[in-house]
Formats: structure tokens, sequence, C-alpha cells
């Protein structure tokens, strides 16, 4: 499932701990590393940062640890000369101990981790293992590179995650739209009538292959940039097999250039089916439906050939769109077509508008296979979808509202850790 | 059949010859184009202006020659800031003719700026399907690039000894004329949370603004007018400023239009209310 | 049974990539990564599918005399492309492959891509007009944004600040609007395919 859309997730705690430990090289990378050992003369040494933990670092396939510490008292106050905190460590308790990293005052928080598994070419000593010990201990370091003492060694051991819990939220959605979306199709299957209201862009389907049709001109439709596992590819299949369908009634030919060999492969499936369920296979020419290009552009200078050159009577264009949208719509416009579009691309959503006859916007392109079938299973999803919606314009007010007063238990609540 | 009416119905031939001239003018008539620079550009050329010496920058070429006029000019801009700030800069593409583009870019900056490859700059170089790219970048840019561009071990090179992901780089600044700012927002930050800012096509700017007010990325350099701010900056005069002067004259022809298109509307409208016919 | 074997193989990966997103385990790992390096083989394996459409379509073309000059174009540009691109060393500098490449394939690409140029002007031309209120305020809007392209002294200034707000507001809601009604209709598609009610993508309803 590809997800291009969805929660990307919140900047929670993984950015405060990059932030910091950016912040935290910086700083390091000012200090002096000439490692000058207090000595009796010189300007103090800080007091070490007390009361080491280490904890399993949580929703991972046990490739890290997280170290806790409480911060030197010379942090922030009583010498006030902590300038970073550096961490040490070892897989055995006697060392040797290499440094894992350098944080900046006033945290109390760093995660160690190494995921990536050691080949024979690439060897990774640092690599951590799923059920692994480390031994950690740390040094408060000052500006001028002066240690204090070190902590007593503490160790820790990796623990696979069996769960993600910073996705729950995912879990929890995911599974809610579901079984309400499995009662509305059980209901649905029990006869119960459910309007949807009039798509304008899917009544004129079949008006636009009539018109294809008295004209004596081929129909042309464009499945966009989008491979064949994205949405909107696939609701343009199914537009596609209606389109299909009709023509093969009619007698017109339906002429689909497409771009990727998977989505021809299954194009051209689609469309004999179609014109095998209608009864009539004799018609059906796979040479009408071929692949052109992967490159956008090429693509473009392709289809706008055919456009001006067979002049077709209706254009649809059902699927992913990028720059293209506009080039081919007014390419289209100027051929004298009757144009249909429909896309999930929010860009290039403006285009289609403004230069096609009818568009389908994002979730009504989704909704076409409802739509054309009236199968009550289908109409049920739509409901569902309609329902959750009120769900989440439900919470998005009442977020609003509660972020407002100073309230962050909803946020907290949708919120995604990844 | 008035002026107003013929208007209405203008061949849209004339039309793509004034915007054709329109852009013809400026490389007859050259002119310089002041500009105004805009916050979220400004805040990019900040962070990378506070980077010290030898830190890690990670750019992604992601475009195509069909949008190089567009990117070229603020990629150029940034990996000028980069080179000059002594910055280690590594470099990816996930555009199938991208490996061109950095070839460009970095022969031409980096024998001006004195820059050697491996050791101040790497290119990793292409690998399609960029969502996927980007998660096994995540893990160490190692799994998906062992060598470089040029077949270099990675691991051979002094100055990713210690590089392993996106958390050893102090930020990621994607040029990109596609998609691809999606999967950088969604399985980069989504998933490995570093600071991203995009530069991208005029036309995608407004899709892209809410990423910023989200904080998922922290900085736009929006089209060929950000490239221009992007150079007034650094202090770099590019192609971005002498493009910027082809930009205000199409747009001024573009709005000159729209303004006769409605002009003719609604005088034509009147007309006809006044004879009584049509709407 | 023809029917049901790829129903069952699509619903079983897809609750198995489901639950793989809430797992974190290292086994779990394995199968997001096996499962992606599948995509890419079937997409290279098909590539030859498509090469063998293209080329089919157009010598098939060529005896129509209306087509016949622009195939003859396509399947010499192919040839040319192929052959001078089959040995590794095509893709050094200097090489015939990559002079076509640049002085060919790239100004090509970026004229058809600068022809957006042309079409959002009589795009633009045609759309723009104040025809209701709504249509109005599309037509001032759209004035503003594009105004900031243009210099106008202390008015940009004021302009930048307009659009800022156009763009991070009203823009914006709009758009997360559609997007999570976009969200939704992808998510009951997806359960849709996973439960096997939406067949359309195997080439049958």
């Amino acid at each position: 499932m590809k997800n291009r859309h969805g929660f990307s997730g919140a900047i929670g705690i993984p950015a405060v701990f990059f932030g910091l430990l950016f912040f935290g090289s910086a700083l390091w990378a000012q200090v002096p590393q000439s490692s000058a050992a207090a000595d009796s003369t010189g300007p103090p040494a800080p007091q070490p940062p007390a009361n080491v933990r280490i904890a399993d670092k949580p929703n991972d396939a046990g490739h890290g640890l997280i170290i806790r510490w409480d911060l030197s008292p010379d942090d922030g106050s009583g010498l006030n000369n902590v300038s970073v905190y550096e961490i040490s460590r070892s897989a055995s308790p006697d060392g040797p101990f290499i440094s894992r990293g350098i944080i900046a005052r006033g945290n109390k928080e760093y995660v160690d981790s190494d995921n990536l598994a050691p080949t024979q070419e690439r060897p990774n000593p640092n690599y951590m293992p799923a059920g692994s010990t480390w031994y950690y201990k740390l040094t408060a370091v000052t500006e001028d590179g002066i240690r204090s003492a070190e902590t007593a060694v503490v160790s820790g051991t990796t623990v696979e995650n069996l769960f993600h819990f910073g996705k729950l939220p995912v879990l929890v959605g995911a599974i809610l739209f579901t079984i309400m979306l499995m009662y509305l199709i059980i209901h649905a299957k029990r006869g119960k009538k459910l309007y949807v209201r009039p798509l304008a862009g899917i009544n004129a389907v079949d008006d636009a292959i009539g018109r294809a049709t008295e004209m004596g001109k081929p129909i042309l439709y464009i499945l966009g940039l989008g491979t064949a596992g994205d949405i909107a590819t696939i609701a343009g299949f199914t537009i596609l097999s209606r389109v299909a369908k009709r023509t093969a009634e009619y007698q017109t030919r339906v002429l689909v250039p497409v771009n990727d060999p998977v989505v021809l492969a299954v194009a051209q499936e689609t469309v004999r089916t179609a014109y095998l369920e209608v009864g009539r296979p004799d018609q059906y020419n796979p040479d009408n439906i071929y692949y052109v290009t992967s490159m956008q552009f090429p693509y473009v200078a392709a289809v706008n050939g055919i456009m001006l050159r067979e002049r077709p009577a209706t254009n649809f264009y059902m699927g992913v769109f990028h720059a293209e949208a506009l080039i081919l719509a007014e390419t289209g416009n100027i051929a004298g077509s009757i144009q249909i579009s429909g896309t999930d691309q929010i860009a290039q959503l403006p285009f289609f508008v403004a230069a096609t006859d009818y568009t389908l916007i994002g979730e009504e392109l989704y909704a076409a296979s409802a739509y054309l079938s009236q199968e009550p299973v289908q109409l049920g999803t739509l409901k569902a979808q309609d329902y959750t919606k009120a769900i989440v314009m439900l919470f998005v007010i009442l977020g609003a509202i509660a972020i407002t007063a100073g309230w962050p238990f909803l946020r907290n609540l949708v919120t995604i850790n990844l | 059949m008035s002026f107003l009416e013929k208007m209405m119905l203008i061949d849209r031939r004339w039309i793509y010859l004034s915007i054709g001239l329109a852009v013809i003018i400026p490389v007859v008539v050259q002119f310089e184009v002041p500009v105004s620079v805009s916050p979220e550009v400004k805040k990019i050329y900040d962070f990378v202006e506070n980077l010290n010496a030898g830190d890690y920058l990670f750019i992604a070429v992601d475009y195509d020659p069909s949008s190089m006029a567009e990117l070229n000019p603020m990629a150029e801009a940034v990996l000028n800031q980069a080179f000059a700030k002594d910055l280690k800069v590594i470099i990816v593409t996930l555009a199938q003719f991208g490996p061109g583009m950095v070839e460009d870019l970095t022969t031409r900056l980096a024998a001006a700026h004195h820059r050697v490859r491996g050791e101040d700059y790497v290119f990793l170089g292409y690998r399609p399907y960029p969502a996927i790219t980007i998660m096994l970048m995540g893990i160490n840019f190692r799994v998906p690039f062992p060598v470089d561009h040029y077949s270099v071990p990675l691991d051979s090179m002094p100055m990713m000894r210690d590089i392993r992901n996106f958390a050893d780089v102090k930020a990621v600044i994607d040029f990109t004329a596609g998609n691809t700012a999606d999967f950088w927002i969604t399985y980069g930050v989504g998933r490995f949370d570093f600071p991203l800012a995009i530069g991208i096509t005029g036309v995608m700017a407004a899709d892209y603004y809410q990423y910023l007010q989200s904080g998922q990325i922290f900085g736009i350099i929006p089209g060929v007018k950000g490239a221009a701010e992007y150079e007034q900056l650094v202090g770099f005069p590019g192609k971005g400023k002498e493009q910027m002067a082809y930009q205000v004259i199409a747009h001024s022809v573009i709005i000159a239009f729209i303004l006769i298109s409605n002009i003719a509307y609604f005088a034509t409208r009147k007309q006809k209310q006044q004879l009584g016919g049509g709407r | 049974m023809k029917r049901e074997i790829p129903i069952i193989i699509v619903g079983v990966t897809g609750v198995v990539m489901f639950f793989q997103y809430f797992i974190p385990t290292g086994w779990s790992e394995f199968i997001f990564t096996y499962g992606q390096d599948w995509v890419m083989v079937i997409g290279i394996l098909s590539l030859p599918l498509g090469i063998w459409s293209l080329v089919k379509a157009n010598v098939l073309k060529l005896k129509d005399p209306k087509e016949r000059f622009y195939s003859a174009v396509l399947l010499a540009g192919f040839l040319a492309m192929v052959l001078t691109g089959l040995k590794r060393e095509s893709f050094e500098a200097g090489s015939v492959f990559m002079k076509l490449f640049n002085t060919i394939l790239i100004p090509i690409q970026a004229t058809v891509f600068s022809l957006l140029a042309f079409f959002i002007a009589s795009a633009a031309y045609r759309a723009f007009r104040a025809r209701s209120v709504l249509a109005t305020v599309l037509l001032i809007t759209a004035f503003l944004v594009m105004l900031r392209f243009i210099p106008l002294g202390p008015i940009s200034t004021a302009n930048l600040g307009a659009v800022a707000w156009i763009l991070s507001v009203p823009n914006m809601a709009a758009k997360r609007a559609i997007m999570m009604g976009i969200g939704l209709g992808a998510a009951a598609t997806a359960i849709k395919i996973i439960l096997g009610i939406e067949r359309t993508y195997m080439g049958r309803d």
C-alpha cells in the first residue's frame, strides 16, 4: 500500500533528539580536541553526570538502547562549566570503550542505535544485534576540553519489540474504519437503498461515448503517468472498462497509449474482458492499446500527436498526472474534443478544471467504480467514507478548540511517533 | 463585430505569439529585475550560512533535463554557497536522467572552488524507485550505494568514513520537479526525521507551502523567483536573475490578457443586455 | 479457480503488509524489503513487453500513409539510441550516445515542457473571467499571486505578505480537505482490494 497522502507523522521525540545531536556536535566542533587533562593549576573539572540508566529503545527490531542520566551538578548551576556530555560504549565491561555520541548540555537522554548488519565485504563492529548487551559510561566535558571523572559502567540489553506503539493511532483508526466499512457493506447487501449524489463527470461518460459514435471518431483514453499500483490508475481501469463495454456495443475505436508496461498489460486485459462480456470479442484489437515510452515529455509529445492527427471525439484523462496535465488538456481543447478528467494530484486539478469539460476531484475518481456499478457493496464503502469524514471533521473542530484552549490531549491522541 | 467582440473569440495563436515575443524581448534588451527575498528562501540560506566548515550537507538532484531551466539555477546557488563555506557535500539523484545534471553541476562548480571528488563531495549516483531508495539510505547510505557513481567504494573515501545515514548530515535539500518531494517528506522526514528543505518548480509551489507550516520542511525555494532570491543572498549572479526578466514580461502579458478578456466579457455582456438578448 | 487464486494472493499479501507496518522485528523488516524487491523485479521484467508493444504498433503503422512518417522517425530514433547505447563506454562523456542524448533529447524535452507557458496563457484567458462571485474571488486571488513575480517596489513587499497568507491559509485549508478525502478514498479502495470487492486492476470487474 503506497501512502503518499496519509499521515506523514508528527515531529516527536526524534526531532528533538536529532536537533540536539546536531547542536551538540556543532558545539563539539568548536571544542579544542587537545583532550587536555584536568591538572591542579588549570580551570577546575566539572562533576560527572549521575544516576545513569539504560533502557531498550522501544518500537524497533532490537538495534538500539536509550541512555538517560541526571545532569552534572555543574550543568546550569555550580561551576556551570559543562559544555557537552560524551557517551562511550563497549561490548564488555572492561572495555575498550569507544565514543558513541556528544550531547549538548542540559540534555538527559541519548539514543544509541546501529541497525546495519555486517556482511563479508562491509564489516560493522558497531552493529547492535537483537539481544546484545552493551556497557556505557559518561563524561562531562567543558568548553576547554577539560573532562570530568567517568561515571560507573552501566549495561543494557537490546530487545526485539513486537509492536510499534507510536503507530497505535493508525492501527486503531484503520480497524475502526474497516469495521464501519464491513458493517455498511452488510447493511447494503440486505437491500437498504443508499443515496449517492450524482457526479456530472460520471454522468457525462455515456454521452461522450455517444458523441464519438455519432461523429465516427475514436475515443482517446489516457491513464496518466502512474503505475498499476496507484489507486488513481486503478480507478482509471474501472472507468476504462465501462468505456470499452460501450464502445464495443457501438463499434467505436478506443485508443489507449500508455507509459508503463505493467499498466499496458492490465489495460489490454481490461479492454479485452469488456469486449468479451458484451459478446464482441472479434471487435477487440490489442494494437489500439500500446506502450509509447516511460518518459514524461516524450509521452506528452506522442499523445499530442495522436490528438492532432486523429482528432478524437472524446478524451479521457483518468489517473496520476503531473506537469503534462495542462499540455495534454489544452491540446485536446485545440483539437475540439469533449474532455473528461479525473486525478488525485491536487496540483493538477486547477489545470484540468480550467481546460476540460468535466473533472473528477480526487476521491470522486476513486468512487467511480461504485457509481458505475451501482452495486450495494460498493455504495456501502462510499457511505463508510462519508461517516468517517464526518468523524474526522468533528475531530478537526474539537482539536482546533482544544489546542486554542491549551489542552493538548486530543492532539496527543492522534499523534504518530515514528 | 466590434473590437471587443473579436477579443472574446480571439484566435489562441495571437496569445501564443505574444508570449513568444515576451520571452524573446529580454534576450534582445537585457535588464535586471530587483527581487525581494521571501522568508522561506532566507531560512535555507541562513541555515547553510550557519553551518561550520567540514559539516555535511546532503543534496538530492531529482530533476531531468526537462526542468533544468528552472531548477539548475537554485541547485547551482546552493552548491556554490556550500562549496564556498567548505562544507562536505553528499549528492544523490532519484531522477532517471539526473546523473547528467549532477555531473554538469559538480564538474563546473568543484573546479571553480577547487573542490576534490571523494574528499569534499561525493556523488552517490542514481537508483530507481525513490521511496525505497530513501528508506534504504535511512539505514545506511551504503545499502543502496555501496559504491559511488564512479564505482569508488564509499568505505575507501576519507570523507565518508564516519558517515552512516541521514543522522550524520546537517540537512537534506531536495531539488525536484516531480513527486520525489513527497517521498522525501513521507519516507525521509517521516521515518528518519532530518531537517529537509526543498527547491521546486513554480507550478508546484502552492502545493508544498503546507509542509512549511506543519514543520516537515524548513524552507522552500520556489521556481525561478526563488532561485533569483537565493542568488541575490549568495551574491552570485546566475541564470535565476537572468530568467526573472523573462518571467516578469511573460507574467505581465498574461495579466494583460486576463484584463482584456474580462473587459471584453463585461462589455459584450452589457451590449447583449441592452439588445435584450442573451444572458 | 483462475479467478480465486489471484484474489487470495492479493488478500493475503495485503493483510500481511498491513500488519508488517506495525511490527518492527527483523522478520517484519525482511518481509518489507523482500516485497519491495519483488516490485522492482516485476517492473523490470515487464519492460520487454512494453518494447515489443511499441515496435509492433509502429511497424504496423508503417503501412498507413498518414502515420508512416511519424512511425519511421520513432523506429529510427529507437534503433539509434539502442545501438549506440549497447556498450558500457556509451555512457561516458563524448560518446555518440551521450551526444545524441545531450543535443537532441534534452532540448526536445525542454521544448515540450516549455509549451506549458503558452498553454497557461491561453487557458488563463478562457478561465479567468468574472462570471460569478466565486469566479471573481478566484480571479482576484490569481491576480495577487501572479503579481508576486512583478517588481512593484513597496507594493511587492505588501503583496508578498498577502500571497503568503493566501497560500498558507485558504489554499492550504482547501487542499487539506481534498487530501483527507483522498486519504479516506485510498484507504477504502485498499480495503476493497484486500477483501476482493474491487477487481478491475486484474482486468475484470
